[in-house]
């Protein structure tokens, strides 16, 4: 017989999980009113899931309650609040990209939404929890909404990235529990402060376990941050799904990702085990390199774009070996700044999304014949993806130049020499895949008279949220350092 | 007047955004318009710039990001001044003379982003804010050189980037490390180049650094064998985009050099003089050999660009105040007289879509004023006394001198196969017959280019004659540096060969 569990139902903090609570309520009321009325519009779902997430951004912002909450499974501090920031503001910036002037299947569907909203759910308990079992669970609300998001893009190519994803994502699932249950047979604990001090106690004995501990973490984790050797789903999912969700994929799930990462391998970098830091060094370098590379010869925009993210996520990688205050600061600078740009440059993809099947290539959408010479024929938007192009290679002093700046900065004051002249040389890489683009829209003879052909899916919701990124990405400069210290203040106060 | 330097750098590029309004045929007269008042406006800093105080004026600061050391920090001295002179003069000379007629509403606004990032680098007393302008002064001359080029501008516009941009990262990687370091030593962060200046460093360290920011340098420069890039894009190039690299961009890289190499690392500096002389006297015998061996006119200058650029590296590396303040001066002339030689080659490019020697002959009977004024700027291109070139390119060789006389010696082999590829140039172009019967009805010079280049004609004379005016600023600055380099050096060897580089002027 078990001891009846006695708690009290303040030191439960229920407000922890209002963020989480308010997004769920969101999923279920769009459900329910789906039940009572049908044929709603679909900017009402599209508004109404807004107010939700703003809702909810509000509340995790308003939150100064104690780190601690629900039976001590929800941990909210610097980075978790930074975390939930993210997730939040670039799923706000998302769902208006459903307002499109052309109609796609799935936004006729209110489930889009809600499900869009479970997986936002899903995410914030991810990077609010150290308990690894509410990790898990959240790591797989969010893949299974995401699989059937992709999936309802309603193409060939939608229905193959779909499974393609969840066949990789299943196993993933499976490694990720594997590392927990060897986890907890080695400490006997699955919360990771509580892990740590066992581990460190124990002085990361028996090595074997504890490497197998680590392999399989980082495999799982790995898929959902699209790690080499785990990144060749990523491409043909992003190929299929709709741009849009393309672009808030190489986002929000991977912050969520890093968020975790953050939390179980600092255990290692801060007690400097020399092996997890070589794992980690070279699959930071691989994933960065070997995808730059590939990325060389894509011929879809929206492929090079994919690659490009992975690559980014391997620079964002090696801010967690590093494992500093600065570096873990850089990561989430990188990755805001980073979060706009991307959003960014998916969303002049979508805008350019028209229905005539196989107009410049049987296969893609994107490719780069596609914008050839854009300026001539819709220079605003060919100087903005410009700008986004050229922030994404790290080209000063857009966006993105200031994340690559503060992180090769935190590399070489923790003495990685090696790794910051190898991001160095990836960012001179990988310029020249982001200036193909440059090259085919500014230098190369338009292949249409009419520019409205890039513009055929715009619609004013869709324009401002360009607009919006274009803006953050150009004056960046100014509010860099606003930014930096509130993430500084964040992150040095969960102690990484 | 405290934020001269701000309206000098963001003017043209505030005008530039402003001529998205302005109608396609007044664009030109817009271009001039706003160049001159830049051009003026950096007389004005000259005039108000006192020649006696080797320090930083016009000094402005305001935090960016503060924490971390990074500020919107802006100065000029003596050494910078007149490159930012140049920049604006060459801008207008060359908007002046601008004859593409195509998408010119994109080019002049592509100019003043161009112009502004120019300015910038030469104003910034920040790294970081430097490195902002030297990376964004690539997408405007990739833009130039890809959409207005000859046929293989879009090859020749990714080289030229890619070299460029590969060449920055590793300097970047440089700038980090001194920052660490400067952390490391005083506690603070800072990436001003005055407190950068005045930090100790070890040599061991300062050997790797100086490697770091010397690749950056070398690739903008070009050094052998990073030159590829170069001959590419000035063949490649519409005129006006090899007038403004030949006579601003490439100066950058020299400039970095003179504001970073030396008297930040002035140990290494010392310790790696002979490598470099030996490449700068490689660059100057063998470019100027391929030089000799061009068909193609703008070739021949584009080479001969990079053959100049090798004494003016060695003029920098002789560590004492003649060779610095020649080279220094010698970016200006040099600057001055082939952006001259691009726009005269742009001259008869214009009439005859073609720059191949075979092709004229005899042009000097049927052009004679674009003859007169090809023949001036070829003589100081080739350093004739009295002109422009002589001045700097003396005082770079006689500064090296004290260095080492044999390299001087080779190095002054260049200078005349300078002048035996220069003159054949002229000599099948201009005298002669005319063969070519097509060139018989040639027009001379119009009133608008005969504009463009009185004043580039007037200033190679004038200045050939009395460069005082212009040396005495420099030679504030450089003694001013140079003083302060024999301060901070570590290593005997350096001591000694400050002592030696400086040693025979008191003794004369």
């Amino acid at each position: 017989m078990l001891d009846p569990i006695s708690i009290d139902y303040a030191a439960l903090n229920l407000a922890s999980l209002i963020p989480m609570i308010i997004i769920i309520l969101g999923g279920l009321a769009i459900l329910v009113i789906d039940l009572v009325k049908d044929n709603l519009s679909k900017s009402f779902y599209v508004m109404l899931s807004e107010l939700f997430i703003l809702l909810a951004l509000g509340a995790a912002f308003g939150y100064h309650g104690g780190e601690r909450g629900f039976f001590d499974a929800i941990l909210i501090d610097g980075i978790a609040k930074l975390g939930e920031g993210i997730i939040l503001i670039a799923s706000a910036l998302f769902i208006p990209l459903a307002l499109t002037s052309k109609r796609f299947h799935e936004f006729s569907y209110p489930e889009f939404f809600a499900l869009f909203l479970f997986m936002i759910a899903g995410f914030v308990f991810m990077v609010t929890s150290d308990n690894l079992i509410l990790i898990f669970v959240g790591l797989e609300t969010s893949s299974l909404a995401l699989y059937t998001l992709i999936a309802m893009h309603n193409r060939q190519k939608s229905f193959e990235a779909a499974i393609k994803y969840f066949t990789m994502g299943a196993m993933a699932a499976g490694f990720f529990v594997f590392g927990i249950l060897i986890i907890y047979a080695l400490t006997g604990s699955v919360e990771i402060h509580k892990i740590e001090q066992v581990l460190i106690a124990k002085k990361f004995e028996p090595l074997a376990g504890v490497l197998l501990a680590v392999v399989f973490m980082l495999a799982s984790l790995g898929f959902k941050l699209s790690m080499v050797p785990f990144q060749t789903w990523v491409p043909d999912v992003y190929e299929g799904a709709s741009a849009a969700l393309a672009g808030y994929m190489s986002i929000v799930p991977k912050i969520a990702g890093f968020v975790v990462a953050i939390r179980f391998f600092e255990i290692f970098v801060h007690a400097e085990i020399g092996w997890v830091q070589n794992i980690l060094w070279i699959t930071a370098v691989v994933t960065m390199t070997a995808t730059n590379i590939m990325a060389l010869v894509q011929e879809s925009v929206k492929r090079m774009l994919a690659y490009s993210s992975i690559s980014h996520a391997g620079f964002a990688m090696s801010a967690v070996l590093i494992g500093t205050t600065q570096s873990n600061s850089a990561l989430f600078l990188y990755w805001i700044l980073f979060t706009f740009t991307n959003l960014g440059a998916f969303t002049l993809l979508w805008i350019s999304r028209h229905k005539q099947k196989g107009k410049w290539h049987s296969r893609y959408d994107h490719p780069y014949d596609k914008f050839s010479g854009m300026i001539k024929v819709m220079p605003v938007v060919a100087v903005i993806m410009g700008i986004f192009m050229l922030s994404l290679a790290g080209v000063p002093p857009f966006s993105l130049f200031w994340g690559k700046l503060y992180l090769m900065s935190s590399a070489v004051n923790s003495g990685y020499i090696w790794l910051a002249l190898i991001m160095a040389l990836n960012s001179a890489i990988s310029v020249y895949y982001y200036l193909k683009l440059i090259v085919y829209m500014f230098l190369k003879e338009p292949v249409e008279n009419d520019g409205t052909i890039y513009m055929k899916n715009a619609s004013t919701a869709l324009k401002t949220i360009i607009g919006f990124a274009a803006f953050m990405t150009l004056a960046t400069t100014l509010f860099v350092s606003p930014l930096l210290d509130l993430i500084t203040s964040f992150v040095k106060a969960s102690g990484y | 007047m405290e934020s001269l330097l701000t309206l000098l750098i963001f003017f043209p590029v505030i005008a530039g955004i402003l001529g998205f309004m302005i109608e396609e045929k007044a664009l030109r007269a817009y271009g001039i318009a706003v160049t001159a008042i830049e051009f003026l406006l950096s007389l004005l800093l000259w005039m108000m710039f006192d020649s006696s105080n080797p320090g930083y004026q016009f000094v402005e600061h305001v935090p960016l990001i503060s924490d971390f050391g990074i500020n919107y920090y802006l100065g000029i001295d003596g050494i910078s001044l007149f490159l930012i002179i140049l920049s604006t003069f060459m801008t207008m000379v060359a908007v002046i003379g601008l004859t593409t007629k195509n998408e010119i509403k994109n080019m002049i606004i592509t100019l003043l982003i161009l112009e502004m990032t120019m300015v910038g680098v030469f104003a910034s007393l920040d790294v970081i804010l430097f490195y902002i302008f030297w990376e964004l002064s690539l997408v405007p001359m990739l833009y130039i050189i890809g959409a207005w080029g000859a046929k293989l501008r879009i090859y020749a516009a990714i080289k030229f980037f890619l070299y460029t941009f590969a060449g920055s990262l590793l300097m970047l990687v440089g700038i980090l490390y001194m920052a660490y370091l400067h952390h490391q030593l005083t506690g603070v962060w800072s990436f001003a180049i005055p407190d950068w200046q005045a930090l100790p460093i070890d040599f061991a360290t300062q050997l790797w650094l100086f490697g770091a920011f010397f690749i950056g340098f070398a690739i903008k420069v070009p050094m052998f064998p990073f030159h590829t890039w170069l001959p590419y894009a000035h063949g490649q190039a519409p005129t006006i985009g090899s007038v403004i690299l030949a006579a601003v961009l490439l100066k950058m890289g020299t400039y970095g050099f003179v504001r970073f190499s030396l008297p930040m690392f002035p140990d290494a500096s010392v310790y790696f003089i002979m490598p470099i002389a030996v490449i700068a006297v490689i660059m100057v015998i063998y470019t100027a050999m391929i030089a000799y061996a061009q068909e193609d006119m703008k070739q021949v200058i584009a080479y001969s660009s990079i053959s100049h650029m090798g004494i003016i590296v060695l003029g920098t590396f002789a560590m004492n105040s003649e060779g610095i303040t020649g080279s220094l001066f010698l970016m200006i002339s040099h600057g001055i007289v082939s952006g001259a030689l691009f726009m005269l080659v742009g001259v008869i490019y214009d009439r005859t879509h073609t720059k191949m020697m075979d092709q004229f002959g005899g042009l000097a009977s049927v052009m004679p004023r674009y003859a007169t004024v090809f023949g001036i700027m070829l003589m100081a291109s080739v350093g004739l006394p009295l002109t422009i070139g002589f001045v700097g390119e003396f005082l770079s060789l006689i500064g090296f001198y004290r260095i080492s006389p044999v390299m001087t010696a080779l190095a002054g082999t260049g200078i005349i196969i300078g002048a035996v590829y220069m003159l054949t140039l002229y000599k099948k172009s201009f005298f002669g017959e005319v063969t070519n019967p097509k060139n018989k009805e040639l027009k001379d010079l119009t009133p608008q280019e005969i504009t463009a280049f009185v004043p580039l004609v007037l200033l190679v004379v004038y200045l050939g004659i009395y460069p005082k005016p212009v040396l005495d600023p420099i030679d504030t600055s450089v003694k001013h540096m140079l003083a302060n380099m024999e301060k901070k050096a570590v290593t005997e060897d350096a001591k000694n060969l400050f002592v030696q580089a400086n040693s025979i002027k008191e003794a004369k």
